[in-house]
């Protein structure tokens, strides 16, 4: 199996203070495969995604190699990485409710990404979205896009990013943790979607979590950060079941047990699955 | 602690920290510090200028310049900051009320409040003088009874965010007093939000009291004040334009101190009020505030 | 919408009248007797009781003070304000145009400020840190600490005496607005282009900044997201700038002899002119109201959030 990302050497500072963030990780990502970034907050799982799209703030920046498919992305320009963005590389924010201009209808921000990766006219546009977005059971997906972001909810607005996402058709999706803002329905709902779309699309992803319920259910391998530092890689099943780093055994203790909750939801769709 | 000692580092902070200070204690001790009287006429020495004697000339009377500029500290620095302290005062005591018992109180004086900030702040200050008649007094006295309102409305804001506190219901619940959780726990806590905004109108309000003082409202003839000495200056104006320079510098000098500490201030204190949550209504707060502040400078 | 507009109306009402019935009140708070001053300033020597008594009669001040509240909101509806104490002239005649030069200079300064400060606001965020920015804000905070008057001064000696260019005070042509103008372009720019470029910065913190970037968008589509949500906070702030300038121009006015409300007021104080200062007060806070109401609705009818929230 051929990998479709992999970082090599990458690390991530602090200009401003030479606070090393992130100092070496190396990884990849195998076509068609999920692999989940977990650990806790401040591990430096958001700003390794952030690096991936090159999109850290001013004061930070990186080093070392990150190829998609082949491609140097830090050997590329700025414009030349912008057009990757949304069509190759897709990113899911958490905060769904923030992720949209709140003076703009939804519809807007759907408009301008699809017209500057494809260039579609107008009609085109709401025919592809209205079908992808009734594909992740939104209803009224007209009525959707003329609705302004706050008068729709976090599940909501997290279903139509995965309705872009799934018009855009990328090759890798980055979901940095698309489910720790929303309410436990609407996490399963959400979760349900994601594992529809890489069954659909058969495409790649990143999935951010420090909810490892989820990962089990959504990821193929798993890589444990602490500190800015890869502590444990492997595929999920070796994870979950023999794990190595002691690191690693104590997340699992912990957020399992907290996760009980929510795998008696989940688990409804492991029968259904099984 | 840690921030404050930033603060020493800052040059420009400690420079307008010692020029606050120096002016502070020329004002208070001005019979001591200051050379001749200032009241005091040599109408040979007419637009007379530096000599060792009179460091900074004399003016259209003869008068001192300098001795002037120093007793004009007592109307335009320390008077204005004592109309500060009693509007804060005043501000803090029913905004502290209003946030804390919220209900009818809070609507009952935000009405008040409402009714007094209609009126755009010069507009007031003029009516009252209009009713008042002219005199420094009068000024100090509209300024007190129009600035409350606005620095109780701002305070109210900050207290609302801390009476929701756990600790503050947490005290309650245990059966201690209203006035003993005001003054235990909400008064300290909303005070760097309290001297944030009292330091950022200190300065403009120096610049509108002198701006009365100039338009001839304020201070008369012959006491010294800096706006008052502008005002005499203007009439010479064609003739004689140095006469401006020295009192306008001294007011540019002191009010930019002010400024800047009160900006240093704000840094290290980073009081809540100004990055609230709700950004849209903080931002709107943050504005009205400077805008009511500034006024008319 | 339209039930938004009412609502913010019918707030506005008894605050209009709260604020009518504060002004008639505030004159009675004065230490000196109206009648007094009406002679006084009509240039009368012997002032008897009987004078007093007629005078007071005059002036309706033998009636209740309801009555003569009432009476007086009535006529002030029609713009009749009474008449000056000093001129005997009516009060609207003199208000009035006095109002309308206010306005026009109002206007224009109020115009300059939101261009300039927009200009630097965005300029200096999107260049935040950079020399642009810190220097544009370094000037701003000098000017910021400089008494207008002085700055008018300075102007006026330099521009009008020295280099002869433009007239030192009056109304005559365009010219004559160059300097009022700048003045007090230069005290009130500072506070709205400080507010646009924090605006600005914190829009660009904002996440929905970070998934447009994500999603492939031009800087330029972004720029003009943050730009739109800047500025929607920022114009019901613009819009309550006309009041307050309107009724802040009292410096400036005076020492460009601008035949304003504000030389008007000081003059009017100065000879304690009840009737004048009275519709003066009226005026501006009626207009104050009015500006905030207004501005209230175009914020609710650009933000679609705070519409719904009342």
């Amino acid at each position: 199996m051929t990998n479709i990302l992999e970082v090599k050497n990458l690390k991530i500072w602090d200009s401003r203070n030479e606070r090393v963030i992130v100092p070496n990780s190396s990884f990849h990502v195998k076509q068609g495969s999920c692999l989940a970034i977990v650990g806790e907050s401040g591990s430096g799982k958001s700003v390794t995604c952030k690096a991936i799209m090159r999109l850290n703030k001013a004061g930070i920046r990186q080093s070392g190699d990150i190829l998609l498919r082949g491609i140097n992305l830090m050997e590329l320009s700025e414009q030349e990485m912008r057009k990757k963005r949304g069509k190759q590389l897709c990113m899911i924010l958490q905060s769904s409710m923030r992720a949209f201009d709140p003076s703009c209808v939804v519809g807007v921000h759907l408009q301008e990404t699809l017209v500057e990766h494809f260039g579609w006219s107008r009609e085109e546009i709401t025919t592809k979205m209205k079908n992808a977005m009734e594909s992740v059971r939104l209803k009224n997906p007209i009525e959707v896009m003329n609705t302004y972001p706050h008068q729709l909810s976090g599940g909501m607005l997290q279903r139509v990013m995965i309705a872009l996402t799934i018009v855009l058709e990328p090759d890798i999706i980055i979901a940095d943790e698309p489910t720790t803002a929303l309410d436990t329905v609407s996490q399963f709902e959400v979760v349900e979607q994601f594992r529809q779309l890489r069954e659909r699309m058969g495409c790649s992803m990143i999935f951010i979590s420090h909810d490892l319920g989820i990962v089990k259910l959504m990821a193929d391998d798993v890589l444990v950060m602490k500190e800015g530092e890869i502590v444990e890689n492997g595929t999920t099943q070796a994870i979950f079941s023999e794990p190595q780093h002691t690191y690693t055994r104590y997340l699992l203790s912990t957020k399992l047990a907290l996760n009980q909750h929510f795998k008696r939801i989940m688990g409804g769709v492991s029968v259904a699955e099984g | 602690m840690k921030q404050l000692q930033n603060v020493w580092q800052d040059k420009v902070a400690v420079l307008s920290l010692s020029i606050i200070t120096v002016t502070t204690v020329a004002g208070i001790f001005a019979p001591f510090v200051a050379p001749h009287d200032p009241e005091e006429v040599h109408m040979e020495l007419r637009f007379a200028s530096a000599s060792w004697e009179y460091l900074l000339g004399n003016d259209h009377l003869g008068r001192c310049i300098l001795s002037r500029l120093i007793y004009g500290i007592r109307p335009s620095m320390l008077w204005v900051f004592a109309a500060l302290l009693l509007s804060v005062s005043i501000g803090s005591i029913v905004g502290v009320l209003a946030g804390y018992f919220r209900g009818k109180t809070d609507a009952f004086l935000m009405r008040v409040c409402d009714v007094i900030l209609s009126f755009p702040g010069y507009v007031m200050t003029l009516a009252i003088i209009g009713i008042l008649g002219v005199g420094f007094e009068n000024i100090i006295i509209a300024f007190v009874l129009i600035k409350w309102a606005w620095f109780a409305r701002i305070i109210r804001t900050s207290v609302m965010q801390y009476a929701e506190a756990d600790y503050v219901k947490f005290s309650k619940a245990i059966g201690a007093s209203n006035l003993g959780i005001m003054i235990r726990h909400i008064v300290p806590v909303t005070l760097p939000d309290i001297a944030v905004i009292s330091s950022s109108s200190f300065g403009s309000m120096i610049l509108q009291i002198s701006g009365f003082s100039f338009l001839g409202l304020g201070i008369q003839a012959p006491e010294a004040e800096w706006g008052m000495m502008l005002n005499e200056a203007r009439e010479v104006m064609f003739s004689r334009p140095e006469m401006m320079l020295v009192p306008g510098l001294t007011i540019v000098i002191v009010v930019s101190a002010i400024n800047y500490l009160s900006d240093t201030l704000q840094v290290v204190l980073d009081p809540k009020l100004m990055t609230s949550s709700h950004k849209l209504q903080g931002l709107e707060t943050a504005s009205v505030v400077k805008l009511e502040g500034k006024a008319g400078a | 919408m339209g039930s938004y507009i009412t609502k913010r109306l019918l707030i506005s009402i008894p605050l209009v009248l709260v604020i009518s019935f504060v002004t008639f009140g505030f004159i009675h708070l004065s230490p000196l007797d109206p009648a007094e001053v009406v002679l006084h300033s009509q240039g009368i020597p012997t002032i008897t009781d009987e004078l007093l008594a007629q005078t007071r009669a005059k002036l309706g001040m033998d009636q209740p003070f309801l009555t003569r509240y009432l009476n007086w909101v009535v006529s002030c509806l029609q713009l009749d304000f009474g008449d000056s104490y000093v001129t005997g002239k009516p009060v609207w005649s003199m208000l009035g145009p006095a109002f309308l030069h206010t306005l026009k200079l109002t206007l224009v300064s109020t115009f300059a400020i939101v261009v300039l400060s927009i200009v630097l606001g965005v300029a200096c965020a999107l260049n935040a840190g950079k020399w642009v920015d810190k220097s544009v804000r370094g000037i701003s905070f000098c000017l910021t600490s400089m008494p207008s008057y002085w700055l008018a001064a300075l102007l006026i000696w330099y521009f009008s005496v020295k280099l002869d260019l433009l007239p030192t005070s009056g109304m005559e042509s365009y010219k004559s607005y160059i300097l009022p103008v700048i003045v007090i372009t230069i005290s009130y720019a500072g506070i709205y282009f400080r507010m646009i470029r924090s605006s600005m910065l914190s829009n660009m913190n904002e996440d929905y900044v970070l998934y447009a970037r994500a999603s492939g968008l031009t800087e330029k589509k972004i720029t003009m997201h943050i730009l739109r949500n800047s500025l929607q906070v920022s114009i019901s702030v613009f819009c309550m700038a006309v009041p307050i300038i309107l009724g802040s121009t009292v410096v400036v006015e005076n020492i460009f002899a601008w035949p304003g409300l504000g030389t008007l007021s000081v003059k009017s104080i100065l000879s304690r002119d009840f009737p004048i200062i009275q519709a003066y007060v009226l005026v501006l806070a009626v207009s104050f109201i009015l500006f905030n109401t207004v501005s209230d609705i175009i914020n609710a009818a650009l933000n679609p959030k705070l519409r719904d929230g009342l």
